[in-house]
Order: C-alpha cells, then sequence, then structure tokens
C-alpha cells in the first residue's frame, strides 16, 4: 500500500513504531502529486522545501507530516492567491494563526490547495487558476469553496487537510469528495491571518480522512487567539477524548425530511440513520425552520461583508487591481454594495440579521429538545464539470441544508454515509450540535463510521 | 457695510483628537506618529490593513473616551459597538475606517462657555488614517503613504449648532483641548494635527425660528484662530449672498491662511453614502454602571471647577483663577503656594496677580515658600531714614530741572521716572506711597 494511503492516525502510529520513515510518506505523497496534480489540479502552489522542513522538526506530536492547506490561509514566505489573479503575486509577510499552531504542532504545509476565488462559490469553478477536478471522478466537480483540500484529502495528496467555511465550503466539498469535513464553532478557530470572507460566519476547520483526524487535528488548531476578538475564551476539550464515547441514550433531531429536492439523499440518510439506532440512539422527526430564508440571510450578510472585506484590494498595494477580480467577486461586491446602501440597509442588511436571530432562536428551541441534529449535507452527489455555468445562485442551492447552521455559527460535521459503486462517488451526513459542542458531534460522528462501511480508508481493501 | 445685522450664526463644531495611549487602537503598533523618525516604522498587517488582518480593541482608549464623555456631562451607551465605514482613499489601507455610527460611547453632553451653553451631540471613537505625503523622487511627482498615523485612535465630538458667533466658537475649541489635557488622554497639537477643527456654518434672519436650509463645512483648521477667522469670512460671504436673495451652496470648504479665504473644495449636495455596518471582527462592548462609576471616579477636578473653588478658597479674582488654571499640572503646584500664602502676609490673590503681570519668576515644582519669598522681596522695602530721602530727592530735582518744569507743565506721567530715579541714588527700596507723597510734595 502508499504510504500516502495513511490516515494521520496511522501514519502518527506508524511512525511512532519505526513501522516506516517519514520519508516513505513523503515520497509516496510526492509521487501521487506528481503523477495526478496536473490533471486534478488541487495544489496552487507547493511548498518545495516541504520535505526539508519536516525533516528539521524534531520531536513534535504532528511529526512533520505533510498537510494541504487551501491557499486563504495567509502562510509566511509562501504565495498565497485565495485563488485570485488579484493576489497572483502575493507573498505574505505574516502566518495565519492557525497555520502556526498546525507547524508548532510539527504539521508541514505540503502545498496550498484550490478553491473558488475568495471562497466564493461551491465548486471551485470560481477559482481564477482553472476548477479542481473530483479525485473520486475526473468528469464530476469537488465541491467548494475549500475544494482543493478535500480533493488532496480524497486523492490523497496529503495526510490531511484544512479548510474554511463560511456556510458549507468544509461540508459540501466533503460529502462531495467523500471525506471527512469538520467545521468547528465560529470563534473556536482563529480567522487571524486568513483572507476574509464573510468575517462573521468565517470558520476554519478540518477536511480528513477519518472523524478521529479530524478530532487530532482540532486539538492543535482550537483556542482563543489574543489577535482575533470573536475566538471565543471557553476551554478547549482534548477531542480525542470524543471518539469512543457511548453515544446510546442521545436524542436525534433529524432535519429536512420533508423538503423537495432531497428525494436521492434522504432515503439513504434513512436508511443510515438506523445504524444509529441500533447504537441506542433514539432519532425523531424534527422541524426547523425553512432553510430558504438561510440563504436570503446568507447571500445579504455574506455579499454585504465581502463587498466591505474586498474594498482594500484597490489596486494600490498588491500589484494587480480591480480589473483582476473574477465575474463572481464583481457580482458580490456589486450586491453587497447594494444592500449595505442607505434606503436599502434596513430593507435588507438589517432585516437578514434579524432573521438570522430567529435561526439562533430556533436553534436553541431545537437542542432543548435534541442532543444533536441531522440532515444530508448537500441534496445530492458531486454535479459534473460546468454545473455553476450561468447559475449564479449554485452555491447557495448546493449548499441549502448548511446555511441555517452556517449562520448561526454551530460546529457541524460532513462524513460519506453512502458509496455508489458505479460512478465511485459519495453522499454525505451532516451532524450538528450546539455551539461549543464540537465533542458530542465527533462522538455522534465517530460511532457512526465505526459501524458502517463508507470509509474509504478505514475499510481500505 | 455690514449686512450681517440682518443674520445670525448657527453653527456646529466637530472636534477631531488623536488619544495618547501607548499602542494603537486596533493593533498593539507604537502609537506616536509624529514621534516617528521614520515613515511606516510603527506599523503591522492589522494597521497596514493586509489581508487577514483584524482589529483587536484598545481598552484604555475606549475608557478615555468614556471619560472625556462623563466630564463633558455625557450619557453613555451601556452597549456600545464598532461599525465600519466605508470609503475609499488611497490613506485607507482596508478600503473602510473603524468608527462608530448609531452607538457612539458617549451622548447628550454639555459645555459652558462664557456666551452660552453648547450641546454636545455625541462623542464617538474611531481610528485615524495614514497620512500622504506628495513627493518628488527622481524627478517624478509621486504620493507616498504613511502609516504610522493609520490606526491611531481618533475621538470625534460633535456639538449641536448652539455656537452663535466665532469668539465663542474659538472659546469652546480652547475648552475642549484644555479638558483633553486636564484629563491627560490627548496632547491636543493642533500644529502637527493631533487635534483638528470642522466647522458647519450657516446664516438665518435674525428672527428666523428654524434652521437654514443649507450648511457649508469648512474642514481640517488647525487652529483656533483661523477657526474664528474662517467662520468670521463665512459670515460675511453668506450674508452677501442672501441678501442678493441667493442660498449658499451646501458644500465642503479649505481654509487657505495666507489669503484668509475659504475655498470650494467639492459640493456636497446629497449626503454621502459610506454604508455603515456592525464591524463583525470586532464584538460589541458592554459597560456595567459599577465600570462607567469606576472611570467617573477617575476624573481630576477641571479647569472651571477648580477656578471656582480657587475663588471662594484663596479669594483669588476670577480672571486671575481663569489664567492660572489653564494647565493642569501648573495649577495643581500653584495650589501648594496659595496654600502656603494663606498662613503668611501675602495673600493669594497678591501672589496671583504677581505671577500674571511676570512680576516674579516661578518656576514649576518649586517649594512654596521660596517662590512667597521671593515675593516679599520683590515688595519689602527697606528702611530709609527721613533725611536720607530728602537728601535724594534734592539730588534727582536739581539734576533733572528741566523734567521738574515739564512735569510742572502737567507731563504727570513723569512722577514714576522721579520715582525710579530717587530708588536708584538710594540704593534701596522705598514704600512706593510714602515716596509717591514726599516727591509730590517737592515738585509739584
Amino acid at each position: 500500500m502508499s504510504q500516502a494511503k495513511l490516515t494521520l492516525k496511522q501514519a502518527l502510529a506508524g511512525l511512532e513504531a519505526g513501522e516506516f520513515s517519514l520519508s516513505e510518506i513523503y515520497k509516496d505523497v510526492n509521487k501521487a502529486v506528481q503523477t495526478d496534480n496536473s490533471q486534478l489540479n488541487i495544489y496552487l502552489t507547493l511548498n518545495e522545501k516541504a520535505e526539508v522542513e519536516a525533516a528539521n522538526l524534531g520531536n513534535l506530536p504532528l511529526k512533520g507530516l505533510p498537510i494541504a492547506v487551501k491557499d486563504n490561509f495567509l502562510t509566511k514566505n509562501l504565495r498565497t492567491t485565495a485563488a485570485s489573479t488579484v493576489l497572483d503575486e502575493f507573498v505574505p509577510p505574516f502566518e495565519s494563526t492557525a497555520t502556526a499552531k498546525l507547524k508548532a504542532a510539527g504539521g508541514v504545509v505540503l502545498g496550498k490547495t484550490n478553491l473558488d476565488a475568495w471562497a466564493h462559490g461551491s465548486s471551485t469553478e470560481t477559482s481564477q487558476y482553472g476548477r479542481t477536478l473530483n479525485p473520486r471522478h475526473p468528469d464530476y466537480l469537488p465541491g467548494g469553496s475549500s475544494g482543493g483540500s478535500a480533493a488532496a484529502v480524497a486523492a490523497d495528496f496529503c495526510i490531511a487537510a484544512l479548510g474554511t467555511e463560511t456556510a458549507g465550503s468544509i461540508r459540501q466539498p466533503a460529502a462531495w469528495c467523500g471525506v471527512v469535513g469538520l467545521k468547528p464553532t465560529y470563534g473556536r478557530v482563529s480567522r487571524y491571518g486568513i483572507v476574509p470572507m464573510a468575517s462573521s460566519t468565517d470558520s476554519p476547520g478540518t477536511l480528513t480522512k477519518t472523524v478521529e483526524d479530524s478530532a487530532i487535528l482540532l486539538n492543535y488548531l482550537a483556542g482563543h487567539d489574543k489577535k482575533d476578538s470573536t475566538t471565543g475564551p471557553q476551554p478547549v476539550p482534548d477531542f480525542t477524548q470524543a471518539l469512543n464515547t457511548d453515544i446510546s441514550g442521545l436524542k436525534i433531531g433529524y432535519l429536512y425530511h420533508d423538503l423537495e429536492g432531497l428525494e436521492i439523499v434522504n432515503p439513504v440518510i434513512e436508511e443510515q440513520l438506523k445504524v444509529l439506532e441500533k447504537l441506542g440512539v433514539k432519532v425523531e422527526k424534527a422541524s426547523a425552520m425553512d432553510p430558504k430564508h438561510a440563504i436570503s440571510v446568507y447571500t445579504i450578510v455574506q455579499r454585504g461583508e465581502v463587498s466591505s472585506n474586498l474594498a482594500r484590494f484597490d489596486g494600490i498595494r498588491y500589484g494587480n487591481d480591480r480589473s483582476f477580480f473574477g465575474d463572481e467577486a464583481k457580482r458580490r461586491i456589486m450586491l453587497g454594495t447594494y444592500t449595505l446602501s442607505k434606503g436599502y440597509a434596513d430593507q435588507y442588511y438589517n432585516t437578514a440579521q434579524k432573521v438570522r436571530t430567529l435561526f439562533l432562536q430556533d436553534f436553541e428551541r431545537l437542542f432543548a429538545t435534541y442532543d444533536v441534529l441531522i440532515s444530508a449535507t448537500s441534496p445530492n452527489y458531486a454535479k459534473k464539470i460546468g454545473a455553476t455555468e450561468g447559475t449564479a445562485m449554485f452555491g447557495e442551492l448546493e449548499d441549502m441544508l448548511l446555511e441555517p447552521s452556517s449562520i448561526s455559527g454551530l460546529p457541524g460535521i460532513n462524513i460519506p454515509c453512502y458509496h455508489d459503486q458505479k460512478t465511485n462517488l459519495f453522499l454525505g451526513m451532516n451532524i450538528v450540535g450546539p455551539m461549543w459542542e464540537e465533542a458530542r458531534v465527533i462522538a455522534v460522528a465517530a460511532a457512526f463510521e465505526k459501524n458502517t462501511p463508507w470509509n474509504s480508508w478505514r475499510n481500505a481493501s | 457695510m455690514t449686512k450681517l445685522d440682518h443674520y445670525k450664526l448657527i453653527c456646529g463644531l466637530e472636534v477631531h483628537a488623536e488619544l495618547k495611549t501607548n499602542s494603537k487602537m486596533f493593533c498593539g503598533c507604537k502609537n506616536d506618529p509624529f514621534g516617528a523618525t521614520k515613515p511606516n516604522s510603527y506599523t503591522c498587517p492589522v494597521c497596514l490593513g493586509l489581508p487577514g488582518g483584524l482589529p483587536v480593541a484598545n481598552k484604555k482608549a475606549i475608557e478615555w473616551t468614556i471619560k472625556l464623555g462623563l466630564a463633558l456631562g455625557c450619557k453613555i451607551n451601556l452597549f456600545s459597538k464598532f461599525d465600519r465605514k466605508n470609503y475609499f482613499y488611497p490613506d485607507l489601507p482596508k478600503g473602510y475606517q473603524i468608527s462608530q455610527y448609531d452607538l457612539p460611547f458617549c451622548y447628550d453632553g454639555l459645555v459652558e462657555t462664557s456666551e452660552g451653553l453648547v450641546r454636545i451631540t455625541r462623542i464617538h471613537l474611531e481610528e485615524d488614517t495614514g497620512k500622504l505625503l506628495h513627493k518628488e523622487v527622481a524627478g517624478k511627482k509621486v504620493s507616498l503613504i504613511d502609516f504610522n498615523r493609520s490606526s491611531v485612535p481618533l475621538i470625534e465630538i460633535v456639538t449641536e449648532p448652539d455656537i452663535t458667533s466665532p469668539t465663542q466658537a474659538k472659546e469652546y475649541g480652547k475648552k475642549i483641548r484644555q479638558i483633553l489635557r486636564y484629563l491627560e488622554i490627548a496632547d491636543a497639537d493642533m500644529e502637527q494635527g493631533g487635534m483638528r477643527l470642522e466647522a458647519n456654518i450657516s446664516l438665518a434672519k435674525t428672527d428666523a425660528n428654524d434652521l437654514p436650509t443649507y450648511k457649508v463645512e469648512v474642514k481640517n483648521i488647525n487652529s483656533f484662530r483661523f477657526m474664528e477667522n474662517a467662520i468670521k469670512y463665512e459670515m460675511e460671504r453668506h450674508a452677501a449672498l442672501l441678501e442678493k436673495g441667493k442660498t449658499p451652496a451646501q458644500e465642503t470648504r479649505g481654509w487657505n491662511p495666507t489669503t484668509g479665504k475659504t475655498f470650494p473644495q467639492r459640493t456636497k449636495e446629497t449626503a454621502e453614502d459610506y454604508r455603515y455596518f456592525p464591524d463583525p471582527d470586532l464584538p460589541p462592548i458592554v459597560f456595567s454602571k459599577a465600570q462607567i462609576e469606576t472611570i467617573r471616579q477617575s476624573i481630576p477636578e477641571l479647569a472651571d471647577e477648580k477656578a471656582r473653588r480657587w475663588q471662594k478658597e484663596f479669594d483669588i479674582e476670577p480672571r486671575y483663577a481663569t489664567m492660572l488654571t489653564a494647565n493642569r499640572h501648573k495649577a495643581e503646584w500653584l495650589e501648594t503656594v496659595f496654600a502656603s500664602a494663606q498662613a503668611t502676609d501675602t495673600t493669594p490673590n497678591q501672589l496671583a496677580k504677581a505671577i500674571i503681570n511676570k512680576k516674579i519668576e516661578i518656576k514649576k515644582g518649586e517649594a512654596a515658600n521660596k517662590v512667597i519669598a521671593r515675593y516679599q522681596k520683590l515688595t519689602a522695602t527697606d528702611n530709609v531714614t527721613e533725611e536720607e530721602l530728602q537728601t535724594a530727592i534734592a539730588k534727582v530735582v536739581q539734576a533733572n530741572t528741566e523734567a521738574v518744569t515739564r512735569f510742572k507743565n502737567g507731563e504727570t506721567k513723569l512722577l514714576g521716572f522721579f520715582m525710579g530715579q530717587v530708588m536708584r541714588e538710594l540704593g534701596k527700596k522705598v514704600d512706593a506711597p510714602a515716596l509717591r507723597q514726599k516727591l509730590l510734595q517737592e515738585i509739584a
């Protein structure tokens, strides 16, 4: 077996036991990248010094393992573009807190992965460096915006990856690529040094081969950052402790069971929920606020924040001017500028914030009854390449099931819950918990993963 | 020529002042834009507006803003927040300024001037911008940006249109500067731009009750005298237009100190749209009443209060008290001098008068008894015998016969000259009233 196929946990244990060496892992990962990156277009920039850095680390918990990082995390002295040519030659003078913590724990940035430009999208098709192809089937999209990171995991171009989610950008590509995507609570992982998209919902997180790997990685990323006032002061538990908790007795609310357009995915979810029921969990159909309102809220709030966050790229700094913005960025800047304008701000932005509060209250109500909430991650399998053409609201529709929890800041995880043998594509299940309860989400996800055959690595042949 | 009699001034002021906190408003960089020896030496990803840079609010700056608000009698918003003010300018690296929109820290205050009360609408806290430098580099005209000032804490104090004269505007401005300095929260150096003034000016018919329909904003005035002159100039200009049946254009103007005139900068037909919204990078700020009380306790006695107390406790004339309380540290020291003087023959008011008329030199921080001793020495008279005095006067009269004649012909101001001459002749200090009387006997 190629050592590139190792999970983070396996790699750490194998290195510890001396079963293989770090350079063997690098050799196999590099080989995979060299063979397929030109076709799949996963990495935009490779860190040429990765292996040297790894060799010189000393004994740190992550042992120098190669990690893929979405190209909107600023990495000092390593080009960071956010997949927009506006930043074509931008080499950051500072490091994001998340990657700094990753490095301090012994992770090595192997390369920077493709995304929708500025993280605007759910397909990587808005990337100004070309779309990424789904490693499970190259006729399909990987999802987005963290499509490059999800694909890097699926293609064994790394041992694990970092991504960011604003509304679905970790979980949706994870679902489409058949990997695990953990979006922590808003404020659990610092946003400092990440090219901002929608500041009030941006949440850095992980894309990994297993639930266990996401718990290991989150341990090193989470925590208050004095450089980010929106990070919470809450203590960070050891998330790996949640991996083997008994979940019997938990009460799960099954959401969006009655929503139109989920005819393919919901029967699968219902079938898979039986697995959890066998583990002693009580599952009930629950009704939540219609996610279509979340799309409206998210679209207005996010466009507004985007129009402000992108204003700094005014052509004076960073080399390239505003004419380098792609169509999607231009659309969002214009829409956001409009919704924040005098006379419209009340009608749009302020109303959206009020509706956002209603979603928060709705989740509060649901969590008074249920320990976690489960729904499909994406309405369907990965879409074919080119699917976004002429669909300005593509991302919003694909992320519809995730936007309510995203605008509410809740933690959620995608785990593969079905594998179509014919297409080699996956469906994903989304497990959401209350604020700061990643551990509960991880516990349920880990139990499900252990008792089902859908994980490609755990059940590798 | 003046048509001004038909009109009254309607004027509100906006005062900006940089707070002198150690670090900047939203990052840990040193806050010392005027002390920096090199441009862009006090910068970081946050104040350079780099992507991924995030603001962290300076607690001290917020407390100081509230302190100023309390000193100006403002109400305090216990729940407040920062908002983004979006606009483009090369000195604004993020494309927006972090400011406050609908929930400023302070509102509804009051400032007393000799010409009446001025209501404070609001005081809010924001970040200053960078500074553009227009230079020639290698023969090419270029604009350079210095970000040392970027994100320095800046307060804006806005008044209601209560100011009715150019002199009142000046007095108000000086008072605000004095309070900022008393509270030790700002140096308020006008020349360097640490304090900037803007006046919103319009004229209304003397008997009108409604506010005028137009308003002219004169921006970036960096001296109180310039502000006074700019308002005077605008009043004349508006009156001339109004007399012709025209309404002055709604616009922003600048002040040219060389020509002594204002000049148009840009017209302001409609309000600008800054697309304000709450900054998602900064959580709202919540204060308890107890925290506000703690800040209130930290406010020192201000100049007005001190002057009133001096009048009562030391019997110092109001005008002297006002002048000598202008500077907080000097006043605090002077107070020890006045208190010591109460135990002597010298009254605090005598001392105050002597200090203002520069009769005695004072060194701040000097022991009180030394100052009092110097004053007493200045006013003390030596013992002079009647005979000594007679001889001296005779000598002076003899040597200045011409002056004596002129004195007799009505040039009374020469008396001082004679008094000086006599004292010089004696080489001693004589009790002035006694000498005057004696001299008059001799020469009148």
